[in-house]
């Protein structure tokens, strides 16, 4: 628990530096709405506002900075209308309701385990390939390189309409997005620690006259575990945003992907911000399973963890 | 070469193709090992000792000459695990308790799991490290690891040993006293030994036979057979025939530098 107060003070100062935004940000909105209230605000005009700046603006109308922090529809919420939204959305609504966000964030969780389970079976298939296969050691790396360089935001809806289109729907179109994120660094990880055994060690399992499958799963599987879990931890949140990423241009009803895009649509921010704060929170809760799953591991295998 | 004869080595050559052009890492080496000898291979950096001991164990293949391990050659000797091979460095895996090391070639050939633990114990009890069955690696020193090794490379009962300077990583206190041990162990076992080193103490110590090798190309210079007795405690280093066999093996690495 070390590592607790750093990580507290970085939390304090992003709060902090939100805080004070959400007066400039809001500032304008504000001023109009103070207006029509019948509250003083300089300048008057409202074009005139316009020519001011957030922070100009602000400095000119010190007694609006309370009412900054309780619009409706804020610019930029503030963190306890945040908090607020996201208190009612997981804890007071029913998980069946399609206003709870347990209910979307299970939506988009199911997608972004199954295209992780999809994308982690790939990239470790591959990388034996790479590791046993000299053909495939030469051709699959370049097009796995390409492949991460194509925009999913470009890709995302041509594969959603195309498995669309042969009627595949739902959960597995997400999926397959989830997975094409998250194989990559699988393979990467698993071709670096299936060939992390030395000359050596190569050596005296020939001294064995051992096969290469025992050769496979006595040595190259078990060196390569540690490697693995690097590779999960980048795959698990590649995933999540990959199964958001899926849902934002296909018009998905639920998940967190849809509640971000509802909230931009109808103008309320705060939806926007909650789903983003959730999806933020359950990637940090799955990549901790994984540090953890990879502590008791490599402690049960009697390495320690790096 | 008697029926006695265990490793026998006749005009051996080995030239490696390096973009520098081919190196002579051996050539036209000769030798005849007998069964329950143990032979030190001695000589500096190029001289090709571990290359012919890679030779022995089919780990390199000679590009001239004949040689054969059991009569056989040595890559059939490997296929049927003629012998045990112990690295620099013991090589264990961090995965595995000692123990769980010690089992990896057993598992690999398919011993039953109650053999398995039988020999275990056995060749822990010999190189004496019995107790530490259930540690991992990291919990054991560096000698206490390299004589784990050594249990691992006994554990099948192969009756040759192939030792690549085991102990050149150890500190010379720790390689007294597993010279010692080894020399004790190798009484026990009556195995036959092919041994690399650097040292020229740890060579007369050890060996029945003394094989002086120089670079350049790699070749055997002499062969000198020890006229020390079988047992041999360590002040036997004081002794004036250890001394004469010392004298004889520098005598022999100079002349291998004369002729650069």
């Amino acid at each position: 628990m070390k590592s607790l107060l750093p990580v507290l003070t970085v939390i304090a100062a992003i709060l902090l530096f939100w805080v004070v935004s959400v007066v400039p940000m809001n500032m304008h909105l504000t001023a109009d709405q103070a207006q029509r209230q019948d509250i003083a605000v300089t300048p008057d005009a409202p074009a005139a506002r316009q020519e001011h700046s957030g922070i100009g603006l602000a400095l000119r109308n010190t007694h609006l900075f309370a009412m900054t922090y309780t619009l409706d529809r804020p610019r930029l919420p503030s963190p306890h209308q945040v908090a607020v939204e996201m208190w009612d959305t997981i804890a007071l609504k029913k998980i069946t309701s399609r206003r709870s966000l347990v209910y979307h964030g299970w939506v988009t969780l199911s997608a972004t385990l199954l295209g992780f389970a999809i994308g982690t079976g790939l990239g470790i298939l591959l990388a034996v390939g790479i590791v046993y296969n000299k053909a495939m050691d030469m051709s699959v790396m370049p097009w796995a390189i390409a492949s991460q360089t194509i925009p999913i935001l470009a890709l995302a809806p041509m594969i959603i309409v195309m498995l669309g289109s042969i009627g595949i729907q739902g959960l597995f179109p997400k999926a397959v997005i989830s997975a094409y994120l998250s194989f990559f660094p699988v393979v990467v990880g698993m071709v670096k620690g299936l060939r992390s055994p030395d000359a050596m060690q190569l050596d005296l399992l020939r001294t064995y006259h051992a096969s290469p499958a025992q050769g496979f799963w006595k040595l190259r599987l078990p060196a390569s575990v540690p490697y693995l879990f690097a590779s999960l931890k980048i795959g698990i949140s590649a995933s999540l945003v990959g199964a958001i990423v899926a849902e934002l241009p296909t018009g998905a009803r639920a998940g967190f992907g849809a509640r971000m895009l509802v909230g931009d649509q109808y103008g309320q921010p705060m939806v926007t911000w909650a789903a983003l704060f959730a999806a933020a929170i359950t990637a940090a809760a799955l990549v901790g399973m994984f540090s953890l799953m990879e502590r008791w591991t490599l402690r049960r295998m009697g390495m320690q963890a790096a | 070469m008697t029926d006695n004869t265990t490793i026998s080595a006749s005009g051996l050559n080995l030239t490696f193709q390096t973009n520098d052009g081919p190196v002579h890492a051996l050539k036209d080496v000769n030798l005849d090992i007998n069964k329950g000898d143990f032979v030190s291979f001695i000589g500096p950096s190029g001289c090709g000792k571990t290359t012919f001991l890679r030779c022995i164990a089919g780990l390199e293949a000679p590009t001239g000459g004949q040689i054969s391990v059991n009569g056989m050659t040595p890559d059939e000797a490997r296929r049927a695990r003629a012998y045990g091979y112990v690295f620099q460095a013991a090589g264990l895996y961090p995965w595995r308790t000692i123990g769980g090391n010690i089992k990896l070639p057993l598992e690999i050939m398919g011993f039953s799991k109650a053999e398995q633990d039988e020999r275990v114990g056995r060749v822990l009890d010999l190189v004496d490290l019995a107790g530490f069955e259930k540690k991992f690696p990291w919990q054991l020193s560096g000698g206490m690891q390299q004589r784990a090794s050594i249990a691992r490379a006994l554990a099948f009962d192969a009756d040759i040993l192939l030792m690549d300077e085991p102990f050149g990583a150890l500190d010379e206190i720790v390689r007294d006293h597993l010279n010692e041990q080894l020399l004790q162990l190798w009484a026990r076992t009556e195995k036959t030994i092919g041994f690399v080193t650097h040292s020229i103490p740890e060579a007369v110590y050890l060996s029945t036979k003394i094989v002086v090798m120089s670079p350049r190309p790699g070749r055997i210079t002499d062969v000198i057979d020890s006229p020390l007795p079988k047992e041999r405690p360590l002040d036997i280093r004081d002794s004036a025939e250890f001394i004469a066999v010392a004298h004889r093996v520098r005598d022999g690495l100079r002349a291998g530098h004369v002729d650069d």
